[in-house]
């Protein structure tokens, strides 16, 4: 299985190199209000291309918030109000202009518990493509399989794609609803604490794939476990009452951190 | 005596208030039901469905009076369904939440519980007399339309709120516009409390005799309504006509007549009962 999964990956990559486009984002001065309370105090924070970045910090800091921001979830929000500008591959997403549901597809979001649509496995993941209007069967058929290999969820489900998808276990489902962020074929993935509601198996499992997936994604995931953080993450930005207080390379914010409140929270003081 | 033994007895006391209370509801139904039985059972067959109303009882049927009441309810139906659902929608999901909001919410709520004879008032005005569409079939059914739509609304909001706010946020993020998450995820989860208020709503329509009969519907048609700008009874009415006779033969008559109302609304409320077993079983 491993091996297998391995070669697809390799195989895809070969493909996908000759298409690899670069996805920065950059984000100047954002500040958030949800009516009188300022959620986010201004941040300013550049995030490469395909790496892995963890938001780490205590309950209320605004990271899930401003995770949200990158994909607009917050739109939605009653009393939500934003300044500042954040830009994916030069573009400003916040302006007038900009289709919400493009710059969805472009950058994909896996919740903290996992959420399945009440359908089978296979409607789970072609919803994205079809919504597109995507009605070619063949195309959509291809896409299904090639998620599902990526989430590392193909052997388990190819013979009951129809089966419903809440009949899977939990750690089954987060994988599925990441297959389903995939099939979109995103450029950028975010992850609000993907792992949260999981056994530590799954969440292993979840662990290796979001590595694997390093290779092809942005990834950007909020998680309040320091040892997921360390293990999977490249950079890790520390946030605490809406600001953002350091945010560096993973092994520098775990080994040498430069502000005492980082080095108080990854060391389990407060938090 | 303490503390403990006090409470124990005022449990207890309480208890059986409770089942004398339930059993008096009960027996109240099984002594009225039993008594219609009684009385109407022997009358109903197949020509008390398909004759035509006479001033002789045993041959008179309800033929007219429930092709009113079927009019009345596909009438209804198609009026109020998609209007109600629509408004429901947009309420839950489009409109801002604000103050006016809160007070259409509100008043929508109160107008769920205004008398329906009101509702005749309004329908008489309105599409009798300004609307002139007379004591028609159509005249009665937008009147109950107007009757029944806060339940619709009501019913559509409460089943649209019971949808996880995952299963939208899920098809949000897969690039969904707001039409295609309520189409493609929101109603199919929804459909099953939907129906369930719907129906509901329609058997009361079904039951409901004093908006018509300020509507104009007539005690005594000679003829079942073949479009909707006839003149029409229905069942409910045809009982109280019945049951104004001093004839004992039309008492029976009215007996065998509320049986088969009943029939049907214990029908409907199966069905509703159906769908929203079937509904939350899909959500444990």
């Amino acid at each position: 299985m491993e091996t297998t999964l391995e070669q697809t990956l390799s195989m895809d990559k070969i493909i996908d190199n000759s298409l690899k486009k670069m996805h920065t984002i950059e984000v100047n001065d954002v500040k958030v209000w949800y009516d009188d309370f300022m959620a986010i105090k201004g941040i300013d924070m550049v995030i490469k291309p395909n790496t892995v970045t963890a938001f780490i910090g205590p309950s209320g800091c605004g990271k899930s918030t401003f995770l949200r921001l990158f994909n607009r979830m917050n739109d939605y929000v009653d009393g939500f109000k934003m300044e500042g500008e954040i830009r994916v591959n030069g573009k400003n997403i916040y302006k007038k202009k900009v289709k919400v549901e493009e710059l969805r597809k472009e950058i994909g979001m896996v919740f903290q518990k996992p959420n399945p649509f009440p359908k089978s496995i296979f409607e789970n993941v072609a919803y994205g493509l079809k919504i597109q209007g995507i009605t070619d069967k063949k195309l959509i058929n291809e896409r299904v399989e090639k998620a599902l290999k990526q989430a590392d969820l193909w052997d388990d489900v190819k013979d009951n794609l129809k089966k419903s998808a809440l009949a899977l276990s939990g750690g089954q489902q987060q994988r599925l609803c990441i297959a389903r962020t995939l099939a979109v074929e995103p450029s950028i993935i975010l992850m609000d604490e993907p792992t949260s509601a999981l056994d530590p198996i799954s969440t292993s499992k979840i662990e290796d794939l979001i590595f694997s997936l390093k290779e092809k994604y942005t990834i950007i995931i909020v998680t309040h476990n320091m040892q997921q953080a360390s293990r999977i993450s490249d950079y890790t930005a520390f946030f605490y009452l809406g600001e953002l207080i350091e945010f560096d390379k993973t092994k520098t914010i775990f080994t040498n951190p430069k502000v005492k409140q980082t080095e108080n929270y990854i060391t389990g003081r407060f938090g | 005596m303490n503390s403990i033994q006090k409470n124990r007895l005022l449990d207890n006391a309480f208890k059986y208030w409770g089942i004398f209370c339930t059993i008096i509801g009960l027996v109240l139904l099984v002594v009225f039901i039993g008594d219609i039985l009684i009385d109407g059972l022997s009358r109903i067959d197949w020509s008390f469905i398909t004759n035509l109303p006479s001033r002789k009882a045993e041959k008179s049927g309800i033929y007219t009076a429930l092709m009113g009441s079927i009019w009345i309810l596909l009438l209804t139906s198609l009026i109020a369904i998609p209007i109600g659902v629509a408004a429901g929608i947009y309420l839950e999901e489009y409109s801002k939440k604000n103050k006016f909001s809160g007070l259409l919410e509100i008043n929508i709520s109160n107008l769920a519980g205004v008398p329906s004879i009101i509702y005749g008032l309004l329908g008489l005005e309105v599409f009798v007399r300004i609307m002139n569409l007379g004591a028609s079939v159509l005249a009665g059914s937008l009147t109950l339309s107007l009757l029944i739509l806060p339940i619709i609304i009501v019913a559509t909001r409460e089943a649209i709120k019971a949808v996880p706010k995952s299963i939208s946020d899920a098809s949000y993020a897969l690039g969904a516009s707001k039409w295609q998450t309520i189409w493609n995820q929101i109603l199919p989860a929804s459909s099953g409390g939907i129906l369930t208020g719907v129906i509901l709503a329609l058997s009361r329509a079904v039951g409901e005799t004093a908006p018509l009969i300020v509507v104009g519907a007539l005690a005594y048609v000679p003829f079942a309504p073949s479009t909707p700008m006839d003149e029409f009874s229905v069942l409910p009415i045809q009982i109280f006509n019945w049951i104004s006779r001093p004839q004992h033969g039309f008492i029976e008559n009215a007996a065998a007549a509320i049986i088969i109302l009943l029939l049907i609304t214990f029908i409907m409320n199966g069905i509703a009962v159906y769908f929203r077993n079937k509904w939350q079983n899909k959500w444990k």
